[in-house]
């Protein structure tokens, strides 16, 4: 019973210190300068979706509001380019990946910590040492490999980089090493199959970690920008990020169109983000601690 | 007699157990070390060999060119540009990331409500294609039709009635001008990526336990102390992450450099280009694929030194 009174002391005590600091000043100027910055952090969204909804000439006008609003740009991209396509190709390869990266990532974590097996540092060390090497170094290899297999232009080709990362499977090691062995070895004895382990015991306790991975690959896939720009050689392969911004090349000065072709790359990623922000967040943050 | 007959059953069924573990462990491991040794280990090496050699599509046609590549990458002033520039926007983005990212998570730190909301706010760019968000900045950014511009204007005319002349502000050439264009550019890569410094440091700074400030307040300590003596030191290795991480997103700057000026990459008079853009240009539009791999080796190995050096001066362990 001491304990949840020692809590509930130190529980009061934190309000208490709460309380006076809402109404100190160094509290109010905090939130002064947060507002301010929140305004150059929201300002180019919000400048980019009334862009998007002035016609040709009011765009190179000088009134901050449409004087007349119009869907007339959004019409005219998703009608005269292929950015439904172009959305599907994203979606295709990100989900793909985010797939490819929480399974495997998972299974090698969980592999190189809770299994015994000899060259097991030898092969931790050789899957981390790619992490040294940056994607432009890559980019050239793969390409001419890409060329010789006829990857080029293909789901495959686009995706394959991103399939098992490096910087995944380290996450997922620090997170298998702190599971308790005994869990793993009781089970064994009890006859359950290794992949059996890994599957029913191991990935139902790295639940968080597999979120924050998961949200992670598939941020990064959705706007990857370098290799995507190498490998999809046609319209109808491009993602989103590619596709917009050739658009826009195309596209010269006509700003109404190439906003609201940026609109539509940038909004669903910020909607799904303010759904699932604590998440995101905290998942980005916990990859930041454990890295 | 007994007892050591069960010891040796046990024994050989030990051993049968631990091999049947590590052949599952390396099936396991198969398909992803194929990945590793296929797609990330011997392209690596791959691209040291292809700087051996002028491209061609067909191998037999590519001819030997030693440290040919090295040398010429020597003479090339437009690589030079991109070397400096690069590190230039390193020295900008990275410091300026930094402070702001521990400036606002502590700021976040001292307020009770809307800490969520401000947070996410912060936040939102760092998850946006960079490409898109790049084009949103090059509009805002435009001489004549772009809102800084706009405002610029009305505020000098406004300050002007008022007879006030020295608070005016010409309105600026930014990604049109050769000297400001890559500052240009540097405030939109500190824009987009500010929020994942801020996430860090705040999770950093609320790891701290709150007895130490207390007990230091006790002391007596000014709050430049509390920061000096228990924030900062601290918050080291979150600050060595951090530093690290940005250093070599830094030094790979493309996406926002493609797209802010799109018709002319890396320009005005290649006064924003990058290495990996100029890398990607000798690539894929000059198709000098045996050079291009020289670049990045170069880039590889400045990626490499410049985080050795950062991890050597900034590792400490700091104990309390």
């Amino acid at each position: 019973m001491a304990l949840p009174a020692g809590l509930k002391t130190l529980d009061t005590t934190e309000t208490y210190q709460r309380k006076r600091k809402r109404f100190a000043p160094v509290v109010i100027l905090a939130y002064i300068v947060l507002i301010a910055g929140s305004i150059i952090m929201v300002f180019p969204f919000v400048w980019m979706l009334i862009s998007s909804f002035k016609d040709a000439r009011e765009i190179f006008k000088f009134n901050f509001w449409p004087q007349t609003w119009t869907l007339q740009n959004y019409r005219e991209v998703l009608f005269d380019t292929l950015f439904p396509r172009w959305f599907l190709n994203s979606f295709i390869v990100a989900v793909g990946s985010t797939a490819s990266v929480l399974f495997f990532c998972s299974l090698v974590g969980y592999t190189l910590t809770r299994m015994r097996f000899p060259g097991r540092q030898l092969i931790f060390l050789v899957i981390l040492s790619t992490l040294m090497v940056p994607t432009e170094m890559l980019v050239i290899p793969w390409f001419v490999m890409s060329s010789d297999y006829g990857w080029v232009n293909s789901f495959w080709g686009i995706a394959f980089p991103g399939l098992i990362p490096a910087f995944g499977v380290f996450l997922m090691r620090q997170f298998f090493q702190t599971l308790p062995r005994d869990v793993f070895d009781a089970a064994r004895v009890d006859g359950m199959s290794e992949f059996g382990l890994f599957w029913y015991i191991g990935l139902p306790l790295v639940r968080p970690a597999l979120a924050a991975l998961g949200i992670f690959a598939f941020i990064g896939n959705w706007n990857a920008f370098l290799w995507p720009l190498i490998v999809a050689k046609t319209n109808t392969m491009r993602t989103i990020p590619v596709g917009m911004a050739l658009f826009s090349g195309e596209a010269g000065t006509a700003w109404n169109l190439i906003m609201a072709a940026s609109a539509m790359a940038i909004i669903p990623v910020l909607i799904v983000f303010f759904i699932f922000q604590k998440q995101i967040i905290e998942g980005f943050a916990l990859t930041g601690s454990k890295g | 007699m007994q007892q050591s007959l069960d010891k040796s059953k046990a024994g050989a069924s030990r051993i049968s157990l631990a091999t049947r573990e590590a052949i599952w462990a390396y099936i396991f491991l198969a398909i992803p070390l194929i990945f590793f040794l296929f797609l990330r280990i011997w392209p690596a090496i791959q691209s040291f060999y292809l700087s051996l050699f002028s491209w061609h599509v067909d191998p037999a046609k590519r001819e030997f060119q030693g440290l040919g590549y090295y040398l010429e990458m020597l003479r090339e002033p437009r690589l030079h540009r991109a070397l400096l520039n690069t590190l230039l926007y390193t020295v900008i983005i990275v410091p300026a990331q930094l402070a702001l990212g521990l400036g606002i998570a502590m700021l976040l730190n001292t307020i009770t409500r809307l800490r969520s909301l401000f947070r996410a706010i912060y936040f939102a760019p760092y998850v946006t294609p960079a490409a898109a968000v790049a084009w949103v900045w090059g509009w805002m950014y435009s001489v004549n039709f772009g809102i800084i511009n706009t405002f610029l204007i009305d505020w000098s005319i406004f300050w002007e009635d008022r007879g006030i002349t020295w608070l005016t502000i010409d309105p600026q050439p930014f990604l049109t001008s050769p000297k400001q264009a890559l500052f240009a550019v540097a405030v939109v890569v500190i824009w987009q990526n500010l929020g994942f410094q801020v996430i860090i440091f705040l999770a950093g700074l609320q790891g701290i336990p709150r007895m130490y400030y207390e007990a230091a307040r006790i002391d007596g300590a000014s709050s430049w102390a509390l920061f000096r003596n228990i924030t900062l030191p601290l918050l080291n290795p979150v600050f060595v992450f951090s530093l690290v991480i940005s250093t070599i997103a830094s030094l790979q700057l493309f996406d926002q450099v493609v797209n802010i000026n799109f018709t002319d990459q890396g320009g005005p008079l290649n006064s924003t280009l990058t290495i990996a853009l100029y890398m990607y240009q000798e690539a894929f539009s000059r198709f000098r694929l045996g050079y291009a791999a020289a670049v990045t080796v170069l880039l590889f190995s400045l990626i490499l030194i410049v985080t050795l050096i950062q991890l050597k001066l900034t590792s400490r362990r700091v104990d309390y």
